[in-house]
């Protein structure tokens, strides 16, 4: 029910003003910061206006975070994990809806029964296959006495090792699989009238080329918000690039450098909180994300004036 | 060029059985319109012609071809959907030639090729519109060039006019009879409207809970429907049925109110016989009280302009008749009812199957 009278009108806006200063005033307090000397950011009373030291804190976070590779690094790692989200999650959701196969609702029940399971929970027994991915093969081939029998045949002993630690593919493969974007997909999947799979049918296309012909295309607008929110995401990641990536000059990860910019007891040694360096490096790590999501946005909304429904 | 033989047909899911032991042959270049309401398995059967679901038992012939094991693709049919399920993101010229993009047809006869079907169709000018920006009677069109650019054996219509307003179906009949005409490929054609089984069909084939009840030309269905069902369901208004018995002689039935009726001896009924007596409104006319073979009570009647629907009583049983006098007459009044004799039909009361004159069930096993 759409209601219009005045009151309702200025109550609205007021709790929509409320919701805005709560959310921007902070951030405009870290670019306050940001722009101010350390003297001026530590000093008594809390600065509310810009001064005129942006540019030189910038220069000075970015160096000292060693942000150039960094941000390669994290641009890599999020793209990789977005595209291979949303085509993981695009297929698996495919074969879910649109072939009949025995166990299809035990598979979709046990995709999502891992919304439950996010990686913080089962960040041990993931860090242990990244270390080496290989293990579960290693300890089957154990069990069922496979190594023994290679072992006594030809004296060999088998030791299967992938280490996937200090590399993309680490970073990037355990964020991968989603079962928020198959979920997505499903139910997106499951509104496409039969008629139209069967008209397809009928016009000689076959599982995989009505995919990419009508599948991906209608589902544009999925992918977009999909998008978004996996590439936020995996740019926001901290602990499992904290966890996985030793070799931090190599691989190292802007939100986990950006960590280090946060004065703590330890970084500091007691001498002066350099927020103003960690403010200035926040508004720039800060930067793709909302790039994204402006630029996403439009994309949204080409898409919904687009769809032919 | 493809003559369509469906051999002891059956379809089932799981244990329920939608179809079962359906023979039907439909010759090269026929127009056939399959008849039924919801749920008698038409559309199955026309799905299972497409290949779109798997035949449980028997055979499907196309074109001298078994295609049970065929994908819808070789089997050569083009299908026309109730929704007429267009790729919504695609332009017109697009969905048309999307059946040519998928064989591999070069794109410069694949544009030559939308563009002529397109016109047969009355479409060129919309070319690049989306489905969306079409209306029903378009995307009608553009659902039947999609069939049409393929040059199929069969054409397999599922219902395409029910989602169109009157005046709308009435010009899109026209125009599927026509390009039937012009592309002489053979057609199947779903629907639960027998109007259009009427106007659109060579043969109608005539379905109720999964089997065939008659095949014939609409005229051959609608002179001598084979059940009670059939009488039913072809003509409009429905065709009036008095429940009866047969006298001693056989030649006479009494109506539930008293009323006899003679019969022909041609019918094959026997004495004492329950049986259904059914008389098409358009076939019987109002005379005086006294006059004709029966008589009713007046109730009311329904203007058409061209006629009146008269609506009687024999006893609690209503009569339709179909006049295009202007008769005044009061309700509650006593009328008699005239018809000849070849407008009488008899079923047997139990089974609904036809007594008529020369075995109706015989011809309809010879036609199939």
């Amino acid at each position: 029910m759409i209601e219009r009278t005045p009151i309702l009108n200025i109550a609205t806006h007021v709790i929509l003003a409320f919701g805005l200063i709560v959310i921007l005033v902070p951030i405009w307090l870290a670019f306050v910061a940001a722009t101010h000397t350390l003297q001026a950011v530590n000093s008594a009373p809390v600065e509310f206006w810009p001064g005129d030291q942006l540019w030189v804190n910038l220069q000075q976070a970015w160096a000292q975070s060693d942000f150039g590779p960094k941000f390669v690094n994290t641009l890599i790692v999020s793209i990789g994990v977005v595209v291979g989200k949303i085509t993981l999650a695009c297929i698996t959701a495919f074969a879910l809806v649109f072939f009949n196969f025995r166990g299809r609702m035990l598979i979709f029940w046990m995709i999502f029964i891992t919304l439950m399971l996010p990686l913080e929970v089962r960040i041990v027994p993931t860090y242990a296959v990244a270390a080496n991915a290989l293990t579960p093969f290693q300890t089957i081939m154990d069990w069922t006495g496979i190594n023994w029998l290679i072992a006594t045949l030809s004296g060999v002993e088998v030791k299967l090792e992938w280490n996937l630690l200090n590399s993309y593919t680490g970073l990037i493969l355990p964020l991968v699989a989603t079962a928020t974007g198959t979920f997505l997909y499903r139910q997106f999947f499951l509104t496409i009238p039969d008629e139209l799979v069967e008209a397809a049918r009928m016009d000689g296309a076959g599982p995989l080329r009505f995919l990419w012909d009508v599948l991906i295309p209608l589902s544009k607008t999925n992918i977009a918000a999909l998008a978004t929110i996996m590439f936020v995401y995996a740019w926001n990641q901290y602990l499992w690039p904290l966890l996985v990536i030793t070799d931090r000059a190599n691989y190292g990860m802007v939100v986990v450098q950006l960590s280090d910019l946060v004065p703590d007891q330890l970084t500091t040694g007691g001498g002066t909180p350099t927020w103003h360096l960690a403010m200035a490096a926040t508004l720039v790590v800060m930067l793709p994300p909302i790039a994204i999501v402006i630029l996403m946005q439009r994309w949204f909304v080409r898409g919904l004036i687009n769809t032919d429904k | 060029m493809a003559e369509i033989i469906i051999r002891n047909v059956a379809k089932t899911y799981g244990k329920t059985t939608i179809m079962d032991g359906v023979n039907l042959t439909i010759r090269n270049g026929e127009f056939v319109v399959i008849l039924g309401p919801s749920g008698c398995g038409k559309s199955t059967l026309l799905r299972l012609i497409a290949g779109l679901e798997d035949i449980t038992d028997g055979e499907i012939e196309i074109g001298g071809q078994i295609v049970n094991q065929l994908e819808p693709r070789e089997r050569g049919c083009a299908m026309v959907f109730q929704n007429y399920a267009l790729y919504p993101h695609m332009t017109v010229a697009e969905n048309i030639g999307y059946a040519l993009k998928v064989a591999g047809v070069a794109k410069a006869e694949r544009l030559a090729r939308i563009e002529a079907t397109a016109k047969a169709v009355g479409l060129a000018d919309f070319l690049d519109r989306k489905p969306g920006q079409l209306s029903g009677g378009q995307r009608q069109r553009v659902a039947m060039a999609r069939a049409i650019i393929r040059e199929p054996k069969v054409f397999l219509f599922d219902e395409p006019l029910s989602n169109l307003d009157a005046k709308l179906r009435v010009q899109m009949r026209h125009e599927i009879r026509r390009i039937h005409n012009a592309v002489g490929a053979t057609s199947v054609f779903v629907t639960h409207d027998q109007h259009e089984g009427m106007t659109l069909a060579d043969r109608l084939v005539i379905m109720n809970k999964g089997t065939i009840e008659q095949i014939g030309t609409p005229e051959d269905i609608y002179e001598h429907p084979a059940s009670l069902y059939v009488a039913g369901f072809v003509g409009s208004p429905a065709m009036n049925i008095l429940p009866g018995s047969l006298d001693a002689t056989g030649l006479s039935v009494l109506l539930a109110d008293g009323q006899g009726l003679d019969i022909p001896s041609s019918f094959k009924a026997r004495a004492g016989q329950l049986v259904q007596i059914g008389l098409r409104p358009e076939k019987l006319s109002i005379l005086p009280k006294g006059h004709g073979q029966l008589s009713a009570t007046f109730q009311f009647f329904e203007e058409l302009g061209s006629a009146r629907i008269y609506h009687l009583l024999i006893e609690d049983i209503p009569l339709g008749v179909v006049s295009e006098h202007k008769l005044s007459l009061t309700e509650g009044e006593t009328v008699g009812i005239g018809f000849p004799t070849s407008a009488l039909h008899v079923f047997d009361g139990p089974s609904g199957r036809s007594l008529d004159r020369p075995g109706v069930a015989e011809r309809v096993a010879e036609l199939v």
